[in-house]
């Protein structure tokens, strides 16, 4: 029985180890999970798998035999292929399903230099055909849903002779019928002898699915076991490790009025989310990557147009498809996606620091420079960005300071609803416990604040209550006295 | 990574000061070539060369500074000259009308690109390459393809009524205490669009729009309003450089504005190296569109054939694009 082994995997990323010693088997004919929470190096592994990084040390075999893979292309000839999440990387949305399907043969060396579009109509068709997918081969790409596209992706990693197979959260885009499809697909492969790895945060189709579990935290093994011999309680003890404490300088402040209220809050992941956030208040919104926080972030704002819902800040409604709207009425954000989103990095640390409100700085239309700079210098100070001056441009800054720049630049607004999404991403220790300060410091200036995030600690540590997000729902409210990461993994991952 | 701490940097000198010190090479070999070339009549006949010219930059900039493009300006040079000419050629008629008429369709003009580009999003380069053939062809139609010029014959058999009138000649030809009113025209214009830019709320919003169009959106910033001011204004100096080509030639020559475009371009794009801004900017690019002028005047004193000039405006734009883009890969990495 052909068996892939990969032993003390070591990778380091800029000094910073993102793998240390990693052994990871899969053996032909058996579905192995693969399993930890964010960061903990699952994707890091898997790209060394395929070729996609190269292992700064540490050895993969197949049947004993060495193999070296150093280029995608390496990991395809020896039979390993992968399925994306990303599904839009993979493709190509301008040309059709049946190209997408038999495009490495479209590309390999010794493909005809002319193309047989009958035969490669009756190909694609075929495969398709074998999976039990009915999808037009004709079609573009660009015309496909998601879940279609996901199948696409399995269809051309499966027809390729493949012997092992990495599917990284396939089920993610599907409904739970499709979902079942994959299943009854990943059961075909498993059965004609390929290995197939199988990423997911969703625990109970792991159960279902896998015959065996391994689960890293941060940069390494914890543990591998047969599914038989293990339970979701202690897969997520594993994932977890320790409960660890962090030192969160959480100021209580008393709870006051109502301030911002969601209802039905419905668009593309978000599928219909209630909230209420009070005066004082610090509502965490928890969830794995994927499960709608940024999303829902983007509908309160009016960044991206709602579907449906309604959200009322001191009773006033917002327009819901108008950043300009929510700014005006008091509900600011600060974005996930901080170079792309919030600030400008071509631009002064002043212009940045003053572009939410100039009005307030500005006489008979022009801005009163002064006034502006002072702002500048005092926010500068108060928030302890590094700079060498208020006009040095924002780009140079790090990541950490980019980011007291981003917050920084709703601070000369009036706004009673500050939205974080992210907000510790990229951003050294130092610059972390600045922000926690900062947005503790909000919520005794009597602000309402919703902090999204997907590190568990971190909102457990900061947060007065707790909403747990899981497939663009909110599907559990836990206070901060009852909230512990299991029991928000728990939540997180599908439990109930 | 703090400023004053950067090592120096030779490409960051040129860059600051290159195009200051072509143009100052470039008048000292001219002068020393011939030494009418430095002489007030001829430093005049530069400037008033360039102002047209530089209208139609400075609109061309409030595009890019939006980080748009506007491709039309010099089709609405044709329209605004030849429509200008023909109000008092054609129909008679006063001051107010021969400017109001022009400048009207000049913002129509702009708010046509705005909905093509804003609005409807299409690709700016695309939407304002449409309408550099809409609206060449309405100046065409228009004109029926005739320069309009004074008692000229209209299809009736008999001449047009009108002419050219003194007040507005005076706008092309005249001069204030000795400098042409042109180039009075032009220094005002680019004070005054220099100042807004810089000193006023709406000029920074408008570069805050062009430095980042998400970011400025999710800060509240009104960014269909302010790209629609830009591509309005873009229009709208492009049909006062119109106008002003109109009174300066004393004909409403037709497709006059053909070779605006490219004129313009160039002169936006020098201007974004002018002292390091790093940024398109009004002060920037009237030292561009100096630097074409001077090159132009050089040149025809050399007697050089006239068809050479696009080859070396055509080198210019390339080395200020290649300068610029350079200089954003350069940030991209640091």
């Amino acid at each position: 029985m052909s068996t892939l082994h990969m032993q003390g995997i070591t990778k380091q990323f800029s000094g910073v180890p993102a793998l240390q010693g990693v052994d990871f088997e899969v053996k032909a004919g058996e579905v192995h999970a693969l399993l930890g929470a964010n960061g903990a190096g699952k994707s890091t592994l898997m790209k060394i798998l395929t070729g996609a990084y190269q292992a700064d040390g540490g050895s993969i075999s197949i049947d004993g035999t060495p193999v070296a893979i150093h280029t995608p292309q390496d990991a395809k000839a020896l039979g390993i292929q992968c399925v994306y999440q990303e599904v839009d990387t993979a493709l190509i949305p301008n040309l059709s399903v049946a190209e997408n399907i038999l495009m490495d043969q479209l590309v390999h060396k010794n493909a005809s230099s002319l193309i047989s579009w009958k035969r490669l109509f009756a190909e694609s068709a075929d495969i398709l055909r074998s999976f039990g997918f009915a999808i037009p081969v004709h079609k573009k790409v660009e015309e496909c849903t998601l879940s279609e596209k996901q199948l696409i992706l399995i269809a051309r990693a499966t027809v390729q002779k493949a012997k092992y197979v990495i599917f990284d959260e396939p089920t993610a885009p599907l409904s739970n019928k499709e979902s079942e499809r994959l299943f009854e697909i990943i059961a075909q492969l498993k059965n004609a002898g390929v290995g197939i790895i199988y990423i997911s945060h969703r625990l109970p189709e792991i159960f279902q699915l896998c015959d065996r579990i391994t689960i890293m935290r941060d940069g390494q093994r914890v543990a591998t076991t047969a599914t038989a011999d293990t339970n979701m309680d202690e897969v997520i003890s594993h994932m977890l490790g320790k409960s660890f404490s962090e030192e969160f300088p959480k100021v209580d402040v008393p709870i006051g009025e109502k301030l911002l209220e969601a209802r039905g809050i419905k668009g593309g992941k978000v599928r219909g989310a209630d909230l209420t956030v009070r005066e004082g208040e610090i509502v965490g919104v928890v969830g794995l990557v994927g499960a709608g926080k940024t999303e829902l972030a983007r509908l309160l704002f009016g960044a991206d147009p709602a579907e449906a819902g309604e959200v009322r800040l001191k009773g006033s409604k917002l327009r819901l498809d108008s950043p300009r709207d929510a700014v005006e009425k008091g509900l600011v954000l600060v974005p996930e996606e901080r170079r792309k989103e919030g600030i400008f990095v071509e631009e002064s640390v002043k212009n940045n620091l003053s572009v939410a409100a100039l009005s307030k700085w500005t006489g008979l239309g022009f801005v009163r420079q002064g006034l502006e700079a002072g702002h500048a210098k005092d926010l500068v100070q108060k928030l302890g960005v590094k700079t060498a001056n208020i006009g040095q441009l924002v780009g140079f800054l790090s990541g950490g300071n980019q980011q007291k720049v981003a917050i920084g630049k709703w601070l000369g607004t009036d706004a009673s609803i500050f939205l974080f999404d992210e907000p510790t991403k990229g951003v050294d220790i130092g610059a972390k416990s600045d922000i926690y300060r900062l947005i503790g410091k909000l919520a005794t200036e009597k602000k309402g604040i919703l902090y999204f995030s997907c590190e568990f600690p971190e909102v457990i540590g900061i947060a007065d209550r707790i909403l747990v997000m899981f497939e663009g729902k909110i599907v559990k409210e836990l206070t901060r006295a009852e909230a512990t990461q299991e029991l928000i993994m728990y939540y997180a991952s599908g439990g109930e | 990574m703090e400023a004053n701490t950067k090592p120096f940097s030779l490409f960051d000198l040129v860059y600051k000061y290159g195009t200051v010190a072509v143009i100052a090479i470039v008048v000292l070999l001219f002068s020393i070539v011939n030494p009418y070339f430095f002489t007030y009549d001829n430093i005049t006949d530069i400037l008033r060369s360039i102002s047209i010219v530089t209208f139609v930059a400075v609109g061309v900039t409030f595009s890019l500074i939006v980080g748009g493009f506007d491709l039309s300006v010099g089709s609405t040079v044709s329209l605004t000259t030849v429509v200008s000419a023909s109000m008092m050629v054609w129909y008679e008629q006063g001051p107010l009308v021969t400017l109001a008429v022009p400048i009207v369709l000049s913002l129509i003009v702009g708010l046509v690109n705005a909905f093509l580009a804003v609005k409807i999003r299409i690709m700016d380069m695309l939407a304002t390459l449409a309408m550099l053939y809409i609206v060449n062809g309405i100046h065409t139609t228009y004109s029926k393809g005739y320069s309009i010029y004074a008692n000229m014959p209209m299809q009736d058999g008999t001449n047009a009524p009108g002419k050219f009138q003194d007040w507005f000649l005076w706008l092309g030809q005249g001069e204030i205490l000795s400098v042409p009113v042109p180039v009075v025209l032009t220094f005002l214009l680019v004070a005054l669009t220099h100042v807004y830019l810089t000193y006023t709320r709406q000029g920074r919003m408008l570069y805050m729009t062009g430095g980042n169009l998400e970011a400025a959106r999710l800060s509240g910033i009104p960014v269909d309003r302010y790209r629609t001011l830009a591509y309005v204004l873009s229009a709208l100096f492009a049909g006062l450089g119109g106008i002003l080509l109109a009174a300066r030639v004393g004909t409403g020559q037709v497709s006059a504005g053909g070779s605006m475009l490219m004129d313009a371009v160039a002169a936006a794009f020098v201007g974004f190296s002018v002292f390091g801004a790093g940024k398109p900017n009004v002060f920037g690019t009237f030292v561009g569109a100096i630097l074409i002028g001077v090159l132009l005047n050089g040149m025809t004193m050399l007697n050089l054939p006239y068809y050479s000039y696009d080859i070396v405006k055509g080198i210019v734009l390339a080395v200020a694009l290649a300068v610029t883009y350079y200089q954003v890969r350069r940030k991209r990495r640091a």
